[in-house]
């Protein structure tokens, strides 16, 4: 069953590609019920996975590398079923009535957010890691395809191309982090792999499995400083928006740390880099969202400061790894609930502001704060929900976001007690930093209430008359703000059936068998220190509120001024740029050179070796006596070789030539080789012709009389391939260890091929096939001269063929 | 004898990259030219030179020299004038369509 619902997407996106057109139904009406469906289903799943331990299936995909589609449904798993398809199919409704079926193209947006769906229920079911990377990317390139789903506009195609490019890259470190993980295992089966845990701290691929893995789920999740794709994703449209980049694929990096924390839990490395990075991405997101003019640019930035917020809480629930005793485990465990429900609650509030958004631009024709306010009374159901999710966004009662955000503080607080590595100063920071975060949090939530919804309505620069939306775009957010509402007053709600769950399968071995945790989440804690922080944020947050446009703060980012965004441009360029240069300089598109470094690389290469290499010896048991003949055609070789470079003119040059295959058929007629003097001398007499036919005869042509320009370089490449053969030639008549099997040639000609000739028996009887495909060889050389000439080009028309 | 030839292989190779490595399409194609004279000693001179007679049986001589050599190199110098024809023709239609002989001015577009 559980393959059937990861199937069940690509098959519907299929169906929709097959069954284009109708243009009276919104395909959005034929997507609906997938994710609702599965949604259902899940939901009943939630006793089984509370009662026993999770709900397994296989199905052998390439069992001799290990790799099997496992897929198992635990209590983590189901919490991101859950949101995914519940989520999907809340915006699916959305986009319904958000894309205009008659202009858009609105197939592909269904095709690639099911594609989106199916991969994203992959990546939270896999067990295999393997398959968990497969899907991993199919989310990569979905967002892509989402995000750039407006391709006519250069933004977003600019935005697409970041965002691919920045997941992939940690996609790719992620996969080599997990194909470490095998090397150490033998297995890569999460469920496998975790029981090994404790063995694996010593190997010294652990650190790097460790870094590149926690590298794949940071670009995902949006860490500093891999969070600059996902402003630039809001180039989407706003349920993609929503959906993708607010709820659910930015948790992908959140559920790849939650899931592997069994096994990387323990590490000092592990915690310090989750919980600091989280922290700075927490702080750094919740100030940049202030200064955003752009209210989805706003929630972007909100989101990677959310992200932030729960991925250093998953960084301080990994401390429980460190204590046996479980009263200390559970005690830091604390901060990993407030991780997950954090988790969910984000999901509701962030979801419904996007689509909030998505409401403004549809209804007024912008999102830019300059333009926007006093939409309150015009859109007062619209106002309500924006307003119930950024006081849960800003964490204020009675609103869910008070909850986790009190936990959030609680677990800042606890983790100050973790006496490890003298490090109280560094923890001490830690509630400080959450605090000033949560004082810039409110800040955006505010702006993001007031600024659009309160003062004054500026119609001029609006270009429609704002008005409420249609009941089709409120249901949604309608729909997902109430679980703000819900899950505030009945926190057992989601605490019972998703949240222990997921402890369980977090803390794997923290607890007995059958114990489960016991989550309690309550509005009232007393007055502790968590409620004086967060009154001092109110109070705080309202002064900063109230002058931050006196701190001209908004101005300063509307003149565009973003590091991190430079330097990614910059070092895109800079790579461009270089290996542009760096290719026009050794590509110069001249032959001359192509061959310089071939033939300098080949004397190096050999050169070393020879020197190098000590079983190389030059000399020889037996050298032929050397006689006068040999010695004076030798001699008349070199110097016509010599004469060629000198020669004044063609002709003389390709004489010399000629000459020196000549003397070349005299050796062979020396060195006691019949045959070859034959060939050789035909062949060198009709070559000779050919070159003069071809050379001689161009009357058209400037002849070239001068002799050849002196070119060092060519000289000295020139020797150093002759030295190199020369001694190439040497080592290999020096050193024959083995027998030539000639003695067989020689024995077995006549009795087995009937011939006295030994070389044309080799040729035609032993190794006729040389023979065949050499024939070959010439047929195709003579059919290729022979379409040369006959071949007309447009250049030919006004030379006339030489001898006419 | 082996060191000579050894020698005169190098000088052949020496003049024949030489060649390759300039300008003129001509003399490019003497220079493989003689690269390929240069190979074929090379293959002829690594069996060892005039250890017997020549590879004919009605000789009746007590050795033979290796025979195996001189059919490689049968085959090769086939093979080599099948492409060198080739190229000259090949060289012949450049100069007819580019009006030139100079390699480094057809060049490939560069970017």
């Amino acid at each position: 069953m559980l393959h059937v619902a990861v199937l069940l997407p690509f098959l519907l996106s299929v169906i929709i590609l097959l069954i284009k057109p109708t243009k009276l139904v919104h395909p959005g009406w034929v997507v609906l019920p997938l994710p609702a469906a599965l949604f259902v289903y899940f939901l009943t799943e939630i006793h089984t996975v509370r009662t026993e331990e999770s709900i397994v299936s296989t199905i052998a995909w390439m069992p001799k590398l290990g790799i099997d589609i496992t897929l198992v449904l635990d209590g983590l798993s189901l919490l991101f079923v859950l949101l995914i398809t519940g989520m999907g199919a809340l915006v699916v409704l959305y986009s319904i009535h958000y894309l205009d079926k008659h202009t858009e193209g609105i197939h592909q947006f269904y095709i690639y957010l099911l594609m989106f769906m199916g991969a994203m229920l992959g990546v939270v079911l896999s067990d295999n890691l393997m398959v968990l990377y497969g899907f991993w990317e199919l989310t990569s390139i979905s967002s892509f395809l989402l995000i750039a789903f407006w391709y006519g506009r250069e933004r977003s195609r600019y935005g697409a191309l970041k965002s691919m490019l920045i997941t992939v890259f940690g996609g790719l470190a992620m996969f080599a982090g997990f194909n470490m993980l095998y090397l150490m295992t033998g297995s890569y089966s999460i469920r496998e792999i975790i029981p090994q845990a404790g063995a694996l701290t010593e190997n010294s691929m652990f650190i790097p499995a460790m870094l590149l893995i926690l590298l794949g789920a940071f670009t995902k999740s949006a860490q500093f400083p891999f969070h600059i794709w996902l402003p630039d994703a809001m180039e989407a449209p706003t349920p993609v928006s929503a959906y993708l980049h607010s709820a659910t694929m930015v948790k992908a990096g959140l559920y790849l740390v939650a899931r592997l924390t069994p096994v990387f839990a323990g590490q000092a490395g592990w915690f310090w880099l989750i919980s600091a990075t989280g922290l700075i991405t927490l702080i750094y997101g919740s100030f940049k969202a202030i200064r955003q003019t752009d209210l989805k640019a706003l929630l972007a930035y909100s989101t990677i400061s959310q992200l932030g917020l729960i991925m250093s809480l998953l960084g301080l629930g990994s401390a429980s790894a460190f204590f046996s005793g479980k009263e200390d485990a559970v005690f830091y465990a604390m901060a990993t609930t407030a991780a997950l429900f954090h988790l969910i609650n984000h999901a509701v509030f962030k979801g419904s502001l996007f689509m909030v958004v998505g409401i403004i631009d549809h209804e007024t024709g912008t999102r830019d704060l300059r333009n926007l306010g006093g939409l309150m009374t015009v859109m007062p159901v619209t106002f309500t929900i924006a307003s119930i999710g950024a006081f849960s966004m800003a964490g204020l009662p009675p609103f869910s976001g008070f909850l986790s955000k009190e936990m959030f503080f609680t677990s800042m607080l606890n983790i100050r007690e973790l006496d490890l590595w003298n490090s109280s100063f560094w923890l001490s920071l830690f509630p400080v930093m959450a605090w000033i975060a949560s004082v810039f949090t409110f800040v955006y939530s505010m702006i993001l209430v007031f600024k659009a919804f309160g003062g004054k309505l500026k119609q001029d620069k609006l270009d429609k008359a704002p008005h409420e939306a249609p009941l089709g775009l409120l249901l949604p957010p309608v729909l997902l703000i109430s679980l703000a509402v819900v899950f505030a007053f009945f926190p057992k709600l989601v605490s019972r059936t998703l949240i222990e769950p997921a402890m369980v399968s977090i803390h794997q071995g923290m607890l007995a068998p059958g114990e489960t945790f016991e989550v309690s989440i309550h509005f009232w804690h007393g007055w502790t220190a968590e409620i004086f922080m967060t009154l001092g944020v109110i109070a705080v947050g309202i002064l900063l509120y109230r002058t931050y446009t006196r701190l001209r703060l908004l101005d300063r980012e509307a003149k565009g001024t973003n590091t991190l965004n430079r330097i990614y441009d910059g070092s895109l360029q800079l790579l461009e740029r270089g290996s542009r240069r760096l290719t026009d300089a050794y590509m110069t598109g001249s032959n001359r050179h192509y061959l310089l470094y071939i033939f300098s690389f080949f004397v190096i290469a050999l050169l070393t070796v020879m020197v190098r290499e000590p079983g190389i010896s030059f000399g020889m048991k037996q050298y032929a006596p050397l006689s006068i003949y040999e010695l004076a055609v030798v001699l008349v070789m070199l110097l016509a070789a010599f004469g060629i470079p000198f020669a004044k003119s063609r002709v003389n040059a390709i004489l010399f030539t000629g000459c020196v295959g000549y003397m070349v058929t005299l050796l062979f007629v020396l060195f006691r080789a019949p045959d070859l003097a034959l060939t050789q001398m035909i062949i060198e007499t009709v070559s000779v012709i050919l070159f003069l036919l071809c050379f001689r005869y161009l009357p058209k042509l400037k002849q070239q009389k001068e002799p050849l320009r002196f070119k060092l370089p060519n000289l000295v490449i020139a020797v150093g391939v002759g030295v190199t053969m020369t001694l190439i030639a040497l080592a290999a008549m020096g050193s024959s260890p083995f027998e030539p099997i000639s003695e067989f040639f020689l024995k077995e000609s006549y009795n087995l091929a009937g011939g006295k000739n030994v070389v044309n028996v080799i040729l035609v009887d032993f190794r006729g096939f040389d023979t065949l495909f050499e024939i070959m060889v010439l047929g195709i050389a003579s059919l290729s001269i022979y379409a040369l000439i006959k071949l007309k080009l447009d250049g030919d028309a006004q030379q006339t063929p030489p001898g006419k | 004898m082996e060191l000579l030839i050894a020698l005169a292989i190098g000088v052949l190779f020496t003049v024949g990259v030489y060649l390759v490595l300039s300008k003129s399409l001509l003399r490019i194609l003497l220079g493989t030219t003689l690269l390929t004279h240069g190979v074929h000693l090379l293959l002829l001179t690594m069996a060892g030179l005039k250890t017997g007679a020549a590879p004919l049986l009605g000789e009746k001589a007590e050795t033979y020299v290796d025979p195996l050599p001189q059919a490689l190199i049968l085959t090769s110098i086939v093979i080599s004038f099948g492409v060198s024809a080739f190229f000259i023709v090949l060289a012949y239609r450049a100069y007819r369509s580019a009006g030139m002989d100079d390699v480094e001015g057809s060049k490939g577009e560069r970017r």
